[in-house]
Parts: C-alpha cells; sequence; structure tokens
C-alpha cells in the first residue's frame, strides 16, 4: 500500500477544515470517543450540527477563534490507500505555516467559496503551490450549496481558474463541486449536483496517480553521520549513514564526493541485519566506500556520471517567512540537507506581487512576500535546480540571531 | 524504471533519518524510554540508524514510581541486551526535594509531577535534544506539532510560535539553555506501530497481551488494583482478562478487556475497534485542552 500526502489550502474561511472533517466523518475514520468529544463541544454549526472543523482545529485559540492557526496532520485509510492530511490556515498571517504543510505534500487541494470565487489569497496559495512543484492538484469549489448548487457559478470559477492555473504554471489541476457542510461529493456523489459527472473527492484521491517515475533522477546521498564502532573486532569499520534523496546507487556504482571531488566505488550496502544490492530515492541506509577517504556530515555523495551543480553564487527563489525584513547586509544560515553554512543575500532581483502576478523591482522583503534572489555562500553547496529534483533542490535561512528558520528557497540557477 | 517504498518502509526510513539528523545537529541528544510500545519501537529504529555502532544518546526513563513491575524489568533485560547507557529521573526525588506534592483523594496519579522530574533531568545532564515516541495520531494538540519542537529554557511548547519546517530540512538551531523534543515517529498512527512491532518481531512486556488481572471500575473504566491506586470501599476488586493499549503509570492507564494474546489478535482487534488509544489515557479527559496545557508546561 502506497500513502498520498495531501494538504488543503486557499482563502481564510474556504472552509478547508470543514473538509477535512467530513472527509474522516463521511469515511468513518472517527472513533466513537472522539465522536463523543465532538458533541460535547459547544462549537455548533447555527443549525445546531456539529462543527466538524474542530476534527483539525486542535489548539485552544483555534477553537476560539474559528480559525485555523497551525498545520493539523490527520491520518486516514481506506482499502485502496493511506492517506496523511495536512490542514493548513488560509489566513495571510500563516502562510509560512501553509507553505510548511505543502512542502512535503503530492498533491494539493485548494479550496474555493463559491459565493467569492478567486480571491488573493487563492491567488497566493496557487502561486505558492506552483513555486513548491506539487504534481497534482484539485480545486474543490465549495460552499455550493449556498448558491444553489448553479452549475453557472461553478462555470464561471472554473474558467477564472484555468487562467490562473495557466499563469502560475500549475499542470494536472481537476476540478469538483462540493459543499463541505452538507458533505456533498466529498465522499458520496452528491444528488444535489446532478449536473456534475465526475468524481467524488475521496474517490479522486484514492485513485489519482502519484508514483515518480525516478527513472531520470540522479543518485544523491547526502551523509548524515559516520559510523565508526572503534572496537576491536570492528576496528576499521567505518559507514556512511543517510538517506538516498534521489535515484539510486548499487553496489559497484562509481560514485563522487562532494565538494571535494573524490571518487570511489560503492562497496557495500547496509540495513542493519540486511544487505540490499541496491538503494534508491526514500531508502535510509549506510553505505561503504572500497577507498579511504575524508568524508563527513554535510558532503553528499553522487553517482560520478552525474554531477550536480557547485557553486557558491545561486539564483534562488524565495519565500520570506518573518516578521523581520529580509536584511542584505546581514549574514545568515543556509541549510542544504545535511550541510548548514553561513550566507548573504547578495541581490534581490525581483519581488512578484500576488494580486497582478507581475515582477516588482523592489527589494524589500518582507513577511510572506516571494520572488527571486542572488545568494552567495560560505561554501560551495552541490546541489541540483529545484525544477528538475525537488529533494536536492530546496534549501531553508535560517537567521542567525533568533536561530529561527525566516526564508525558503527553491534553487534554480548556477550564476556564473 | 519506477520505485515505491511500501508503507512501513517509508515510515521506518523517514524516522531512522530523523534519528540521525538529531546526531547530526545536537551534542547531548536524550531518547526518552518510557517503556511503551512507541518508545520500544524507538529503540528498535534507533539500531538500524546506528549499529554497529554506539546510540549517541542515553536512554533516560522518568520513572514515577507507579509503574508497571513488568514494564521496569523489560526496561532492564533491554539495557542489558543493547549495552547502552541508562538515565533515570526518580519523581520520588522531586517530591523529597519538594519541589512537588503527591496528589490526594481518589484520581490521584503522579503523571503531572513528571514533568518537573523531566525538566530537572535535561537541566542536570544539560540534554539539548530529547527524542519521544509521540504520534500526531494520539491527540489533537500533538497532530499541530512541528518534529523538531522547540522548547524555550522552561521547556515550554508555544503552538503559536513554531518554526517553519519545509521538505525534510529540520532547524535544530537554539540558543543554550533551550532544548528540542524530536518526534520520529510522528507521522505513523497506532495501527502502523503494531504493524511494525510484527513485521520486525520485536518483543514486548507481557501487559500488551490479554491476562487475568485484578481491576476496579473507575469512572467508567478499567484500572489495575495496585498500592499505587487510592481505592475504599466502594471500589470492588474483580478478576478480568484485560490487556493495556498504552502504557504510562499505574494511576493513569486504563485496561481494555480482551482475549487478544497474540499479536495478530491485537491487530485485528484495533483495527475493529471504536475507540481511540488515548480513550484510555485518564490524563487527557480532564479538560478539553488537556494535553495543549500539559505541553505548555514543559510535558512532552
Ligand atoms: N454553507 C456552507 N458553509 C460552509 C461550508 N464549508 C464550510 N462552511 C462554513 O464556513 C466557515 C469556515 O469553515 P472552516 O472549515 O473553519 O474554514 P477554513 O477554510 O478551515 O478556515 P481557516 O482555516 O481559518 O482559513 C464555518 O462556519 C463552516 O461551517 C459549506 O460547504 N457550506
Ligand atoms: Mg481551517
Amino acid at each position: 500500500m502506497d500513502i498520498l500526502k495531501f494538504l488543503t489550502a486557499g482563502s481564510v474561511d474556504d472552509g478547508k477544515s470543514t473538509l477535512i472533517g467530513r472527509l474522516l466523518y463521511d469515511s468513518e475514520s472517527i472513533l466513537a470517543d472522539q465522536l463523543e468529544a465532538l458533541h460535547r463541544s459547544n462549537r455548533k454549526n447555527d443549525d445546531g450540527s456539529i462543527d466538524l472543523a474542530i476534527l483539525t482545529d486542535g489548539l485552544k485559540a483555534e477553537r476560539e477563534q474559528g480559525i485555523t492557526i497551525d498545520v493539523a496532520y490527520k491520518y486516514f485509510q481506506t482499502d485502496k490507500r493511506k492517506f496523511i492530511i495536512a490542514d493548513t490556515p488560509g489566513h495571510i498571517q500563516y502562510t509560512r505555516n501553509m507553505v510548511t504543510g505543502a512542502s512535503n505534500a503530492n498533491l494539493a487541494i485548494i479550496l474555493i467559496d463559491a459565493r467569492k470565487g478567486v480571491i488573493e489569497q487563492t491567488i497566493r496559495h496557487s502561486f505558492l503551490v506552483a513555486l513548491l512543484g506539487l504534481p497534482q492538484v484539485v480545486v474543490c469549489i465549495n460552499k455550493m450549496d449556498m448558491v444553489d448548487y448553479s452549475e453557472e457559478v461553478y462555470d464561471k470559477i472554473v474558467s477564472d481558474y484555468k487562467t490562473l492555473a495557466a499563469k502560475v504554471g500549475l499542470k494536472n489541476v481537476n476540478y469538483i463541486p462540493v459543499s463541505a457542510l452538507k458533505g456533498d461529493n466529498i465522499v458520496y456523489p452528491s444528488i444535489n449536483i446532478n449536473w456534475y459527472k465526475g468524481d467524488s473527492l475521496l474517490h479522486f484521491l484514492e485513485n489519482v496517480d502519484i508514483e515518480v517515475d525516478d527513472s531520470t533522477a540522479h543518485a544523491r546521498f547526502p551523509v548524515q553521520w559516520v559510523i565508526r564502532p572503534q572496537t576491536e573486532e570492528l576496528h576499521d569499520y567505518r559507514g556512511y549513514a543517510g538517506r538516498v534523496s534521489s535515484g539510486s546507487f548499487k553496489v559497484n556504482d562509481k560514485v563522487t564526493v562532494l565538494p571535494s571531488g573524490f571518487s570511489s566505488t560503492i562497496d557495500k550496502i547496509e540495513l542493519l541485519d540486511e544487505e540490499p544490492a541496491e538503494a534508491f530515492a526514500g531508502m535510509s541506509v549506510t553505505i561503504h566506500l572500497k577507498d579511504e577517504i575524508d568524508i563527513s556530515r554535510g558532503d553528499v555523495l553522487v553517482n560520478s556520471q552525474y554531477q550536480p551543480e557547485v557553486s557558491q553564487l545561486i539564483e534562488a527563489d524565495l519565500c520570506w517567512m518573518d516578521t523581520r525584513a529580509l536584511d542584505t547586509s546581514l549574514t545568515y544560515f543556509i541549510q542544504h540537507n545535511s550541510k548548514v553554512t553561513r550566507c548573504r543575500i547578495q541581490e534581490t532581483l525581483y519581488k512578484v506581487n500576488i494580486n497582478t502576478l507581475e515582477k516588482e523591482y523592489n527589494e524589500d522583503f518582507k513577511l510572506n512576500d516571494i520572488g527571486r534572489i542572488v545568494i552567495k555562500t560560505a561554501e560551495p553547496l552541490a546541489f541540483d535546480l529545484y525544477q528538475n529534483n525537488k529533494a536536492n533542490g530546496g534549501a531553508i535561512i535560517i537567521d542567525s540571531r533568533t536561530n529561527v528558520t525566516v526564508g525558503a528557497l527553491m534553487l534554480r540557477a548556477t550564476v556564473e | 524504471m519506477k520505485h515505491q517504498l511500501d508503507y512501513l518502509d517509508e515510515l521506518e526510513a523517514e524516522a531512522i533519518y530523523i534519528l540521525r539528523e538529531v546526531a547530526g545537529q545536537f551534542e547531548k541528544p536524550a531518547l526518552l524510554f518510557s517503556g511503551g510500545k512507541d518508545s520500544i519501537t524507538l529503540v528498535r529504529l534507533a539500531e538500524k540508524a546506528f549499529r554497529p555502532g554506539k546510540f549517541p544518546f542515553p536512554l533516560v526513563h522518568i520513572d514515577t514510581g507507579h509503574n508497571f513491575i513488568e514494564t521496569i524489568e523489560y526496561r532492564d533485560a533491554m539495557v542489558k541486551r543493547l549495552g547502552e547507557k541508562l538515565i533515570i529521573g526518580h519523581v520520588q526525588d522531586s517530591i523529597d526535594e519538594g519541589k512537588v506534592v503527591e496528589q490526594k483523594g481518589k484520581n490521584a496519579s503522579r503523571n503531572a509531577l513528571q514533568t518537573v522530574t523531566l525538566l530537572d533531568t535535561i537541566a542536570k545532564h544539560q540534554f539539548d535534544a530529547c527524542i519521544g515516541g509521540a504520534r500526531r495520531d494520539e491527540e489533537k494538540a500533538r497532530a499541530k506539532e512541528r518534529i523538531f519542537s522547540v522548547r524555550d529554557e522552561f521547556g515550554q511548547w508555544d503552538p503559536k510560535r513554531q518554526r517553519p519546517e519545509l521538505w525534510n530540512i529540520f532547524n535544530g538551531k537554539i540558543h543554550k539553555g533551550e532544548n528540542v523534543r524530536v518526534f520520529p515517529i510522528s507521522n505513523w498512527t497506532e495501527l502502523d506501530v503494531w504493524n511494525y512491532i510484527r513485521r520486525e518481531k520485536i518483543e514486548l512486556p507481557s501487559i500488551y497481551f490479554a491476562h487475568k488481572r485484578e481491576v476496579i471500575t473507575r469512572n467508567g473504566q478499567l484500572m489495575a488494583a495496585s498500592p499505587f491506586l487510592n481505592m475504599d470501599e466502594e471500589d470492588i476488586i474483580e478478576s478480568r482478562n484485560v490487556r493495556f493499549r498504552t502504557v504510562g503509570d499505574m494511576t493513569c492507564t486504563a485496561a481494555v478487556e480482551s482475549y487478544a494474546f497474540h499479536i495478530d489478535d491485537i491487530i485485528e482487534e484495533i483495527s475493529a475497534s471504536k475507540i481511540s488509544e488515548r480513550g484510555a489515557r485518564m490524563d487527557d479527559k480532564v479538560s478539553e485542552a488537556a494535553m495543549e496545557d500539559r505541553k505548555k508546561g514543559g510535558y512532552f
């Protein structure tokens, strides 16, 4: 069985948490004592029915205000698949939490309130989903019960969204008219929306193809830890512990260590008592090389035939996530896989105006701003372009004063 | 070619990756070992992450003094087999030092007191990261927590100021005095843990399996009769076939009636169960935000 990880995104109050609640409720994934807690809660819908949003709005502050502040992770499974849901906040103030939820997802559900259509937060979240490179999007046009289940309203929003999807570069977009509150097209097909012939949301999620063809992805193995028992019987044991981030490694493959550039051959792959002949993307293993070379945490083993970029000057998309604006005179830390080094934002190239999606030439990066910059790192990074290899093309910026993660980077090109 | 990891392999690989990040990023990490199935699973994952080397951290047990004897026996045998270091923080010491006061009354439990002992143990050994077996599916406040969860110098969790956590990049940078709680099996469900235990043939303390035990019924739940539980004449002791779904100390963990003698029976039982695992924890029933409040106070 495989796992589909998806998030819900969209503007404030579009019904994201309610939709997750409905999905869990109608798929009978809520247990008796949790259900009982729901009935006990004093947050109810206007008609007295239980408010399904509190299934994910787990913080006191969230339940008091009726909004989502931080991502909630929920787990359920059907006969077809396991699901990990990230219910993210719609408030612009908490965009960084939406980005957190989106970064690990294979699919985004973007909600749109049928009464409001495509609005600024819809655009911002769609833009972020495109930037982060999520392969699949489902647009749920919600609250159809409040527009008399009108096909016209639905068609207009779909057509508006198609324009947006093309502009931000989203591929694989599907559309479903739903009512999260009433349960139309969430788990069960809707009788109110008889003009819609497509799948219910759950049916779609169960069947959507998420397998990634990694045949063209190059082998990368960031070293996290060196295992050296240094006991008498294991005196010469030296294993490199890490997780294959992309591609695959086999015994006898020629590998290069970056950034040093030394080469060797894979002698053995280990996972406790097993010795698999191959380690592919996602596997945590220990690799042994035929030669003794100096390798430590922060280095990456790559297939010698297909080497990544190695550079200290990199163009990247930046999503700024801190209340303190970006300071180009300041030294930050950059963390890329297991490597942490100092860095500076050498130049801000442009920012994207979320409403018009036009470039703005303004170097002030404030909370939630997104744009293109050039970053200079103290030590060289061995990276792939994010568009070709997400696992080796993403990085974060850490404020050295507060230690907080303040920026997300999608590395796009080496600056010559 | 297409490669796809089976879900248990994927969860395992993620957890190993997280454990190795802890080893690589921190100077003095520790693995909090409670004797429950989740922390037993963590130990297995640590073996996969670091063998044939030693664990780059000691195991730390916060001992309320009210444990099931089976848990303590299991713990000691396990530590011996592993050859790893065990540090024990005793709640009794915190009581003797006057830092906490034993609760009174029928529902008295040392569960809440252990936070103080935990924070003292962290301070005494200057741990900068504590690995725990909490899972997001257990409880709604836990569902909100990051995998690397930064705590201030008072051990407090501030849910409104969590760091963004992108891809699989974990930012473990902290100031002196702060520490990070790390949850490698955040994304596992109760059933995933059981399926993993079965696959890996991990041995568990016997109390997880059905056995005959003296119990009393309190607030609709079966509690093990023990010297630690304040009982009076209203409490009727009966002998029932029970097992424990989650193991904390004897005063806050309820048993469930069960005839699951084998792990296959347990997996079947959980798959069919209509009650969540935490439904058997008295500590969560106090109020709607019981877990959130405890986390803000430094609890796991
Ligand atoms: N009529 C109607 N109301 C809905 C529907 N879905 C959600 N709502 C209501 O819309 C309000 C907001 O729903 P939430 O699910 O909390 O919205 P959200 O998108 O999670 O909001 P944030 O997380 O704060 O951004 C609640 O009062 C819901 O009951 C729907 O399909 N129809
Ligand atoms: Mg919400």
